[in-house]
């Protein structure tokens, strides 16, 4: 089976530092995987494992340069092969922009995939849009919200997912793309014959002319969504602090609560 | 691209398993009667999947709350939820019809089906938004939450229909919708057509009280990670009886096993806006405070001066929630 695992580099957005000018200082932030991604790669992992191994797992992310670095950590995991969607062209993308962007770069890199793996949203932007979107450009089926998988054939998967109501088990055609949603794995470790293997191993670059697009079909130029305006969402309610004993404490709560 | 999309706004109206009208169509209605006004007064439309005859049960809630047209697909098939045979019938829909704006409520369903069909219409989607207007040019401005909470962004659209999703529980349902003659349009569907390759082996129900009490809570009580333990949480729902809350959560919280998944608030929980909000042992991470900063009167104690949750609470109070909760206990 061939796997495609989709993750992305995110700001640490415990971590949000602002600027005089109330806009977010992107300099000196850490970056972190998406944890929604960890757990993508995990289910990617686990199904390898059901398969005897009889699977290859290439990992894509569309990032700027420095991006090899945690495709070179994914790798460390347990993952074959990576590929950097990498390219000046690319910035400013929304989920439309950047779901046909790598719907191309796996079109491309990895033609006869049987599956997608990505995780359900990531954490900077949580639109949950771009799985659906690489989906929409490849026309194959998705599952979304998905928790485990249950079976698989020789071109189906079982999986169960959440949706509002309850759990429902469906089965899809292959190939599809997942959304992983939960962590229902055992986190995989780095082992240090994994990070060397990694290191070895080549990072592929797909570039705007690698994927043979226009350019006003990626980036900011190729995204039907612009932001017209972004501003610091600043709390409206009172921030009165009081530092009081037990009972005053206990009587100022009953003041605000009306008893 | 110029407009030809005229025909007002197309909601989509998903059905619970109960058949009932999900209640975020109604929240995404009365917005969408605001924008409409601000349009010029068009049509604010629905369209919705139904098992043969169920629309009937249907038609008076409609007409109620004064949605102008109604498509509705029937077929046996519609009970269950599939993204491939609504995604392309919507789109088929839009291209027929040509609504200006196309809002889909932010459920797991919605969330699952508005990126398919803003794809292949090759338009846009803003997720989440927390609000919806009609900008000077006419166009619909969609205000959401980026950067867990941090950053609002106000998104614009190329295209047509302009699209958005808006979560459960951000804006309110007015009872007092005008009543109008609506009319229910049957829409055939060549399903022989569609791929569906996804199919329902098996459902099993949730039953979540407590989502249901949460949403109309006056008073949530939550705890976070500063409550550290069962006895912590005993103690929280000791508290909330006495004063008639509803016990919420954080997703720490939850990941300890401290409290269910059903009483988290926040980013990947739920929104919540009730009269009184006290968060007891709560940092007050964004990922927190994005599901409930909407409270009218926000009361947070916690022993640490510094938490951020202090920046956005009401009336903070620093002390040790244990001895304040067991102080107010014995009345």
């Amino acid at each position: 089976m061939k796997i495609a695992l989709c993750v992305k580099q995110v700001p640490d957005t415990t971590d949000i530092r602002w600027t005089e000018n109330n806009t977010i200082q992107r300099e000196g932030v850490e970056s972190v995987i998406n944890p929604y991604d960890v757990y993508a790669c995990e289910f990617a992992l686990k199904l390898k494992e059901k398969l005897s191994n009889n699977a290859e797992i290439t990992v894509f992310t569309m990032a700027p340069p420095q991006g090899e670095d945690m495709l070179r950590k994914v790798m460390a995991l347990g993952c074959d092969n990576a590929v950097l969607i990498s390219d000046r062209k690319f910035s400013g993308a929304d989920t439309y922009a950047t779901g046909l962007t790598i719907s191309t770069a796996i079109k491309k890199m990895l033609p006869d995939f049987d599956l997608i793996v990505c995780g359900q949203f990531a954490v900077d932007g949580d639109t949950a849009q771009t799985g659906p979107s690489i989906a929409n450009f490849l026309d194959i089926p998705q599952v979304t919200y998905v928790t485990d998988f249950t079976d698989f054939g020789e071109k189906t998967l079982t999986l169960n997912r959440v949706m509002e109501d309850g759990i429902e088990t469906v089965e899809t055609e292959l190939p599809a793309l997942v959304c992983v949603m939960t962590q229902s794995f055992e986190p995989k470790r780095p082992l240090i014959g994994g990070i060397i293997e990694a290191s070895k191993k080549d990072v592929k670059i797909c570039t705007l002319a690698d994927l043979g697009l226009e350019p006003e079909k990626v980036g900011l130029r190729g995204s039907p969504t612009y932001v017209s305006r972004a501003f610091r969402n600043i709390s409206t309610h009172n921030a009165e602090k009081f530092k009081l004993g037990v009972r005053e404490s206990v009587d100022l709560l009953k003041e605000r609560l009306n008893l | 691209m110029p407009n030809e999309n005229n025909s007002g706004i197309l909601i989509y109206a998903q059905l619970t398993r109960e058949c009932y009208v999900h209640t975020v169509f109604f929240e995404l209605l009365n917005k969408a009667k605001e924008l409409a006004q601000k349009l010029g007064g068009v049509d604010v439309n629905a369209v919705v999947f139904t098992v043969p005859g169920q629309i009937e049960c249907f038609k008076e809630a409609f007409r109620n709350m004064g949605v102008n047209k109604v498509y509705y697909y029937e077929n046996e098939i519609f009970k269950d939820y599939s993204t491939e045979y609504y995604s392309k019938l919507i789109v088929e829909l839009v291209k027929n019809t040509k609504p200006e704006i196309m809002l889909i409520g932010a459920t797991n369903q919605g969330r699952d089906l508005a990126p398919r069909v803003s794809g292949a219409l090759h338009t846009g989607l803003t997720a989440d938004c927390t609000g919806l207007d009609i900008n000077e040019k006419g166009l619909l401005a969609a205000t959401r939450p980026t950067f867990g909470g941090q950053l609002m962004a106000t998104i614009l659209c190329k295209n047509y229909p302009q699209m958005a999703t808006i979560r459960p529980n951000v804006f309110k349902v007015n009872p007092e919708n005008n009543y109008a003659e609506t009319e229910f349009i049957s829409c055939s569907a060549n399903l022989a057509e569609i791929k569906n390759r996804v199919k329902l082996k098996e459902f099993k129900k949730i039953i979540e009280n407590e989502i249901n009490e949460l949403d109309s809570a006056e008073i949530i009580v939550a705890g976070g990670k500063g409550l550290k333990n069962e006895k912590g949480f005993e103690l929280l729902k000791r508290f909330a009886d006495k004063i008639g809350g509803v016990i919420g959560a954080t997703r720490v919280a939850v990941e300890m096993g401290l409290a269910p998944v059903s009483a988290q608030i926040g980013q990947t929980g739920k929104t919540v806006h009730p009269k009184i909000y006290i968060a007891c042992g709560i940092s007050g991470a964004v990922q927190h405070t994005i599901g409930m900063e909407g409270s009218e009167h926000i009361i947070a104690i916690n022993n640490d001066e510094n938490a951020p949750i202090f920046d956005i609470a009401d009336t903070g109070i620093v002390g040790d929630f244990f001895e304040i909760a067991e102080e107010f206990l014995k009345g």
